[in-house]
Order: C-alpha cells, then structure tokens, then sequence
C-alpha cells in the first residue's frame, strides 16, 4: 500500500543524488557523450569535445546561478 | 605508483576527508546533546551498511567491460564533478554563502534538543541522526571509492585511501571535542570538483570511442587546464558578485 510514495522518494533521491543542483550539467554530459561517441565513430579525433562541452555547460550553469544571486 | 593512481588516492582521500568532516558534525552534535551509545550506535549501522554496499557492487563493477565501464561511470564522475565544482566556484567567488561548520552544529544540537527526552535505553533520535548522516555523506564517498576504483581496477587502494581519510578527521575530532570548522571545506571541494571532472572527462570521452593524444599522460593536461579554467570562472563570479553589490550599494545610498 505505502510502495508508491516509498518509491517516489527513493526516485527523488536517486535523482537529487546523480543529477544535484542543476539538471542542465547532467544533459550536457550526455550531449557531450553522444556527441563524442558520433564523432569517434566517423574515424575523426573527437578528445577535444567532451572537455569543450563540458566546460560550456559549466560556465552556463555558474553564470546563471551567479545571475539569480545578482 | 602511477599518475593516475596517485590521482586516485589523493581524489578519494579528499572527497573522503570532506565527507567526513560533515557528518563528524552531525555525530558530535547528536552524541553531545543526547546519548554517545546511541549516536555511535548509528555511526556503526551506517558503516557496516556502506561497507556491504562496496563489497556488494566492487566486484560486479570490475566484471563490466572496461569500455562500457568508462563510458557510463566516466558520465557519472563528470555529471559529479561538474556539481562539485560548479558549488565550489559559487562559493569561492562569492555568490554562495561558505558552508559553516559551527552554525551546522548548533543548528543539529538545538533540533537534539527539541527532539524530546532522552530514555535510558537507545535513543531512537540519536541512532537515526547519526545513521542518516553518515549514510548520507558516505553515499558520495562510496560512489567515488567504486567509480574511481573499477575504473583502474584499483578498489583496494581507493578503499585504503578513503579509510585513512576517515580515521584522520575521526582521531581530530575525538582528541579536540568539536567540530572541524577550520578545515578549509571549500578549497577541498573545489580540489576534489577538478579531480572528478578531469578524471571524468577522461574516461567518459575513452568510453565513448575517443583517442587521447599521449594516452594517460594526457591527464597531465587535462587535470591543470580544467583547475586553470575553474579558476577564471571564480574570477569572473567574483567581479560579477562585485559589481551586483556596488549597484546595490548605489541604489540604498541614493535618496
């Protein structure tokens, strides 16, 4: 009778646990990831995509936090 | 040792130090106020329970293809770090309030007191305080111990490293009877924040097909450029936080 909301709360944290503050960070790694997996595959060095993605995401994500602050 | 071991253990013994600090608060607090039994009772239960847990899933991550391995743990350790370090330079430029260990602990020791009178058996709040804290804080250490781990097939030493970090801040704590506050928490998770995204960008671009130019050694690179690049975003936060409050300044001032 009680699963439901047992396992909403389980959900929540394992959601707040992985994905933190900012949901955007965590679909920019996925983007990046996919990103490099596709560029990988078309035999191009794809190294540099993950680190410029996600240092993107990162300033994004601290402008917009220091913005709402501000 | 290796580079990237060494970063391994100097990345796990931190967020584990880090870790550690925080929920020592939270035992002292409970322990003080109400019942040292019970407090240690739950710090035990919440060990035992974190230990299960990384000898439980330790060794089935070490059995998943190293290639898959990197891709889907790699993700996890940048999603992580980038958390880390995105709090980190918030804090440290000023546009998030520092976290303050004392003002934690009284906020645990007036909510302990609050919290009823204490029986002469296990009090239920004590155990349950300390068992959540602990758990709580050890999930993120856990979760580094095993990603950081697996990875290098090195569980052992992230194990290792983790311990001595627990058993430092636990003999600090329990020889001055109170909180740790002044650790330096922020420059630590902004340490650990650099480690996780390097060590994370890392693995997360190898698992998903890419080449690093000099294999490990690109580490080397990587883990100064992504410290050199957080340091600029502090600076920019900072003069941002500046600014914001010169304008708010100029605006109470002006009649």
């Amino acid at each position: 009778m009680r699963l439901v909301p047992r396992l909403r709360a389980l959900a929540l944290f394992v959601w707040d646990f992985v994905v933190g503050d900012d949901w955007r960070l965590a679909v920019g790694v996925a983007v990046g990831l996919a990103a490099t997996a596709l560029v990988a595959a078309a035999e191009v060095a794809a190294w540099w995509l993950l680190p410029a993605l996600a240092g993107t995401f990162l300033t994004i994500s601290v402008w917009r936090a220091s913005k709402a602050r501000g | 040792m290796t580079g990237p071991e060494l970063g391994l253990a100097v990345s796990v013994f931190l967020a584990c130090a880090v870790e550690s600090v925080e929920a020592l608060t939270i035992v002292l607090a409970v322990g003080t106020t109400r019942s040292w039994r019970s407090a240690l009772t739950g710090v035990g239960a919440a060990v035992a329970a974190l230990a299960a847990l990384t000898a439980v899933l330790g060794p089935a991550l070490t059995s998943v293809p190293l290639q898959s391995l990197r891709l889907v743990v790699g993700g996890l350790l940048l999603i992580f770090g980038l958390q880390w370090l995105r709090k980190a330079i918030l804090r440290a430029g000023g546009s998030k309030a520092l976290h303050d260990e004392l003002a934690a602990y009284e906020r645990e020791r007036n909510a302990a007191r609050g919290a009823g009178a204490v029986g002469s058996g296990l009090d239920p709040y004590a155990f349950a305080i300390a068992f959540k804290g602990v758990l709580l804080e050890g999930l993120e250490v856990v979760f580094i111990v095993l990603t950081f781990g697996a990875n290098q097939h090195r569980i052992g030493l992230a194990a290792a490293a983790a311990g001595v970090a627990v058993l430092l801040v636990t003999v600090v704590g329990v020889a001055i009877h109170a909180p740790l506050q002044r650790v330096p928490e922020n420059t630590l998770k902004f340490v650990v924040g650099v480690m996780l995204t390097s060590f994370g960008t890392f693995w997360g671009a190898e698992g998903a097909g890419a080449h690093w130019p000099g294999g490990d050694a690109a580490l080397l690179v990587l883990v100064p450029a992504t410290l050199l690049f957080s340091l600029c975003l502090v600076t920019a936060v900072r003069r941002k936080s500046r600014d914001a409050d010169t304008m708010a300044s100029q605006v109470t001032v002006r009649p």
